[in-house]
């Protein structure tokens, strides 16, 4: 069992974070993203070609992060691969120990540098969360036996901040009921929609189903700002928001605030797991947001136990 | 032309102009709130995807209203299957494509998982 499940289940306080994507460097390149943040977070995520553009395939980083101890989160998306590619990822993933999975649907093509590919989506999010499943029981999608059975700790994410927003935690709920043991929810600006998507999760027992994980984006710029107001599909940033960003004097550290309001935000809502972060470059700000927030390391979580209410 | 075909084109000129059908061969209009689902660039079966704008509109097509948007509305205005929105709808089989799926209902094809699928998802949902 991942370190991951094995705290989900405790019902532990869990950090997780996007590892930059890898172009090469080898191993040495891993240790280097990983490095300013390895301290706090559980696990980490190796993104499957995020926006449509070619990385490093998630299998292969994944594989990377296990050699150097750390714990992989293997997005996969139905974008690029059709089942078969896909069951032979899972199964790929199992043979060397990565349990941990993310199915998610996929940016479309037009989103990337490349937007004349044939999109695949041969399966969609569900049943990819669905198909994992399938073959914890032990054989493919066609009944054929897979011996051994592998064993996965299967995530998904469901995005708040996305219309038809009171439809989302019926489809996160769907999401659970096809063998979703976590969810990553998409990052979010507008406090109030994650407000709505977790007190409707509480209400419906939801948070009790499935671990609910909301994300936190640390930016630096101005730029960096207008970059995700205006580029990144499903994502919805209040303009007074950027107008906060444009008038600062230091851009840098008013985005470090946001982030930090965002997640205190976010610690407040009820049946939350954990957080997941993400910084779009290797540097400190993840551990230093952490360190604010007053989440402690993971060996002091580890050997002390650790809960939400802690971090507040 | 034989009998299947023939089926076929009758069910395409009906189901074309009004949904917008595109002979997957497996309806599940009636799941849908009446929306093709396969008219979603992104063929998702079961629900929209993450990318919809703040508008409504599809990540893909920026002109176009997401069709998982009408899904949704739709399906909670009927007053039949307004439910099954929720269900776990299996993969698509490609096989099926441009065949008649009034014949494969008849015939009980349309509902023929993967083995593994069928033993394993349709049980739990």
């Amino acid at each position: 069992m991942s370190n991951l499940e094995h705290k989900l289940d405790a019902g532990e306080f869990v950090v997780t974070a996007e590892l930059p994507v890898i172009d090469g460097g080898g191993i040495v390149e891993i240790q280097r993203q990983l490095e300013p943040m390895r301290p706090f977070v559980d696990a980490f995520n190796a993104t499957d070609n995020p926006s449509a553009h070619a990385h490093c395939s998630p299998l292969a980083v994944s594989i990377g992060l296990m050699q150097v101890g750390a714990e992989p989160v293997m997005q996969l998306v139905c974008r690029d691969r059709n089942r078969l590619a896909l069951e032979s990822d899972l199964v790929g993933a199992a043979m060397y120990g990565i349990e941990n999975v993310c199915c998610l649907t996929g940016d479309d093509v037009t989103a990337g540098d490349e937007p004349e590919t044939r999109r695949v989506f041969d399966l969609d999010s569900v049943q990819l969360i669905a198909l994992a499943r399938v073959l914890e029981n032990g054989h493919y999608l066609s009944g054929r036996p897979l011996s051994p059975a592998p064993h996965y700790c299967v995530g998904a994410v469901e995005n708040p901040a996305a219309p038809p927003y009171e439809y989302r935690v019926r489809r996160a709920a769907k999401k659970a009921l096809a063998g979703a043991r976590f969810l990553q929810l998409q990052l979010t600006f507008r406090t109030e929609q994650l407000e709505r998507f977790m007190r409707a999760a509480h209400d419906t027992g939801l948070s009790e189903r499935i671990a609910l994980i909301p994300s936190i984006c640390i930016l630096r710029s101005v730029g960096g700002m207008r970059f995700v107001a205006g580029n990144v599909p499903g994502l919805d940033v209040p303009p007074e928001m950027v107008a906060r960003v444009e008038g600062a004097v230091d851009a840098e550290a008013e985005c470090f605030d946001i982030a930090f309001e965002l997640a205190t935000h976010a610690l407040a809502q009820p049946g939350v797991a954990g957080l997941h972060f993400i910084s779009f470059r290797k540097d400190a700000g993840i551990a230093a947001l952490c360190t604010r927030l007053g989440i402690a390391p993971r060996h002091e979580r580890e050997s002390h136990g650790h809960s939400a209410s802690v971090a507040l | 032309m034989t009998a299947a075909g023939l089926v076929a084109r009758v069910e395409h000129a009906v189901k074309k102009p009004i949904w917008g059908c595109q002979m997957c061969g497996q309806c599940v209009l009636h799941d849908t709130g009446l929306t093709c689902p396969m008219t979603c660039p992104k063929t998702l079966r079961n629900g929209p995807c993450g990318g919809v704008r703040a508008n409504g509109h599809c990540e893909v097509k920026p002109e176009m209203r997401c069709v998982w948007l009408n899904a949704y509305e739709r399906s909670e205005r009927l007053p039949l299957w307004r439910g099954h929105i929720d269900n776990l709808r299996p993969p698509v089989d490609n096989r099926l494509m441009g065949t008649s799926s009034w014949a494969n209902f008849v015939t009980g094809r349309d509902r023929q998982a993967p083995e593994g699928w069928a033993t394993d998802v349709e049980s739990r949902a």
